[in-house]
């Protein structure tokens, strides 16, 4: 009957309920909500940066990340695809690649450019290349003096579709190495900066031009499912010499991405610890009032001998109803907005240019993640019953005497 | 065989700094099936005198025994259990849960007395037929008359076979008939089964209808009538 006492009880005063139920649907709803943005932002970052060439994991010659000039190359590629034959999990796709940096310029413009040469058919499987052509055609291997090139690189250059860019770096002899190449595609990416940064040829191309011979700069990896990098990269690299080979997890790669991943795990702890702390004081302060009103009832209730305790559960039931109610409640509405968002999303794109700078998406789709649903509820369920301890301890320790001589 | 047995009981509230002496050293013994008002002017002590009897306040000195039970050695949770098995209350003002129905009141005592439900459903409307109220089991207090909530308290207080009611100024919201139909309900259940009646009141009714009168005046037993039947 505690139950029943306690969700009748709740309803004495309709309204009082409902402004603080109203308070308890805002918190939650608020909390998934917020929380289901920040994830599809942090989850589009840590996509695009994957996507763009980044890959789960990848494999250089020791030195390349801090230095990674030509003569950090990756000579005897054979070591490194025996490797991966053994160490990575089934489904795992991997892609070769030479990774320079470059000038490309024409008869209006030169700009510095990252030149990628590519395997076409595993790269489409591992970076958004494969299917972000726009304009024109996707690389194949035959292609000598073919280019894909960013849609911005090309607006930059004030070029186009079938004219020709010329590329210049330095080869392995030292050398400066340059060759024209045709514009057979041009691509579309999340970020305007990527457009412009990077210049995809063939593998043979570059290595031909840069006189690498079979030399590559990196392997590409994208794990499937949930695999965890981590993992696989440390098995990776036992496999591997460590003087010569060493292998970096996205998380490694992209620095940027895993602070700012980490900054937005403390804004939705921060965000939840506000909203309960507003929602705390409304929970408190509801349940005094109920309690003070009732004074002489507590009084009656232990003259005809229930217990101490008895009155706190009584209490907490109360809470506990009140909290369920606003949490199916925000909890419902937290997972239809997110609903709702995840058709069109949230488009931001007239703050493109900010939020390029940021790596942020332009379009921003809500993720609900399970581990954020259960954190929101927790953090009101729980934390909500122990503020609740206070009222409720104190319905308790009235006497009787006192409480039925309250007026 | 006294049921209720007080020995120089004395109490005085602290009022901010003024002392306020409630009992000067009463002594009293009341037989089991008794059926006694304890009565005086306002302030002699009789709300206090049944507050210590029922085991809601404890004297300051003195000795309280209650069906065998000294007061004073008890914990708060031994006197809260002696008030839930052994003790019944009717107060003034009825003192119903207002989100209960009248049926859900009677059975709540016995509820914490872990009544299985079905014996607590069936003695619960056996009672309120008994106190007249049948056909109101699901009526809320607010949708009962004075006399009927009252009637109610009486339910409650009796229904789980305590061995005293104390009933505190229990006509005092009544008008004299609805008074007059719960002192003669209160006194075929005394007559009938032997429970032991305590009342606090200055009601002349109440006090014509009592067989013993325990006047008290000053916080001292003034005058102890029995009266012949």
């Amino acid at each position: 009957m505690y139950f029943q006492l306690a969700w009748r009880n709740i309803w004495r005063n309709p309204r009082r309920t409902t402004v603080i139920t109203t308070a308890v649907i805002i918190g939650v709803w608020s909390m998934i909500l917020l929380g289901a943005l920040m994830q599809g932002i942090a989850g589009e970052m840590v996509r695009n940066g994957i996507a763009t060439l980044t890959g789960d994991i990848q494999v250089h010659h020791k030195g390349y990340r801090s230095d990674p000039v030509i003569e950090n190359s990756i000579t005897d590629s054979q070591v490194v695809e025996t490797a991966l034959g053994t160490i990575l999990p089934p489904g795992a796709l991997w892609a070769p690649r030479v990774r320079v940096n470059a000038i490309a310029s024409n008869a209006r413009h030169s700009s510095g450019v990252t030149l990628v040469g590519i395997d076409p058919g595993r790269e489409a499987t591992v970076s958004f290349i494969g299917k972000a052509i726009a304009q024109g055609r996707y690389l194949t291997l035959d292609d000598t003096y073919g280019a894909v090139v960013g849609k911005a690189l090309t607006d930059k250059f004030e070029t186009r579709l079938g004219h020709k860019l010329v590329l210049m770096s330095e080869d392995a002899g030292g050398e400066i190495a340059s060759r024209a190449f045709r514009i057979v595609g041009v691509f579309r990416a999340e970020m305007k900066a990527t457009e412009k940064q990077f210049l995809f040829v063939t593998m043979p191309a570059a290595q031909q031009m840069l006189k690498l011979k079979k030399a590559i700069s990196e392997v590409s990896i994208i794990l499937p499912g949930e695999q965890q990098a981590d993992e696989v990269a440390a098995a990776l690299q036992n496999a591997l010499p460590s003087t010569e080979y060493e292998v970096q997890t996205w998380q490694e790669l992209l620095p940027f991405v895993t602070a700012v991943l980490k900054m937005y795990d403390g804004f939705i702890f921060l965000w939840f610890l506000v909203t309960f702390i507003a929602m705390g004081f409304g929970i408190v302060n509801t349940l005094l009032m109920a309690v003070f009103e009732r004074i002489r009832e507590f009084g009656l209730l232990k003259a005809l001998g229930m217990k101490p305790w008895w009155i706190v559960k009584e209490v907490l039931a109360e809470s506990f109803f009140l909290l369920i109610l606003g949490m199916a409640i925000g909890n419902s509405l937290g997972f239809l907005s997110v609903f709702a968002l995840s058709v069109n999303g949230i488009d931001l794109s007239s703050l493109s240019a900010g939020l390029e700078f940021a790596g942020m998406p332009r379009v921003i789709y809500p993720i609900l993640q399970g581990k954020d649903v259960i954190m929101a509820n927790l953090v009101v369920f729980i934390l909500g019953l122990l503020v609740s301890a206070y009222p409720a301890v104190k319905a308790a320790r009235f006497t009787p005497v006192e409480a039925m001589a309250h007026t | 065989m006294s049921i209720v047995e007080c020995t120089d009981i004395k109490k005085t509230y602290h009022q901010g700094r003024v002392e306020v002496p409630a009992l000067n050293g009463v002594s009293l013994s009341i037989e089991k099936g008794g059926f006694v008002a304890i009565a005086g002017p306002s302030g002699s002590g009789k709300t206090t005198m049944l507050n210590i009897i029922g085991g809601l306040d404890l004297p300051d000195s003195g000795r309280a025994v209650v069906d065998g039970n000294a007061l004073e050695e008890m914990s708060r949770s031994d006197l809260a259990n002696l008030r839930l098995q052994k003790i019944g209350f009717v107060f003034q003002a009825y003192n119903l849960i207002p989100v209960l129905s009248a049926l859900e009141n009677v059975e709540f005592v016995m509820l914490l007395q872990g009544v299985a439900a079905a014996e607590r459903h069936e003695r619960a409307k056996e009672i309120l037929d008994e106190v007249g109220l049948e056909g109101t089991y699901d009526r809320r207090p607010a949708e009962l008359s004075g006399g009927q909530q009252q009637r109610v308290a009486v339910a409650r207080a009796i229904v789980s076979n305590p061995s005293i009611v104390l009933a505190d100024e229990p006509t005092a919201n009544l008008d004299s008939k609805n008074g007059k139909g719960l002192l003669e309900m209160m006194k075929e259940m005394n007559e009938k089964k032997k429970v032991t009646f305590i009342f606090s009141t200055h009601d002349p009714m109440v006090m014509e209808y009592a067989r013993r009168l325990i006047y008290l005046r000053d916080g001292l037993v003034a005058d102890d009538q029995v009266k012949e039947r």
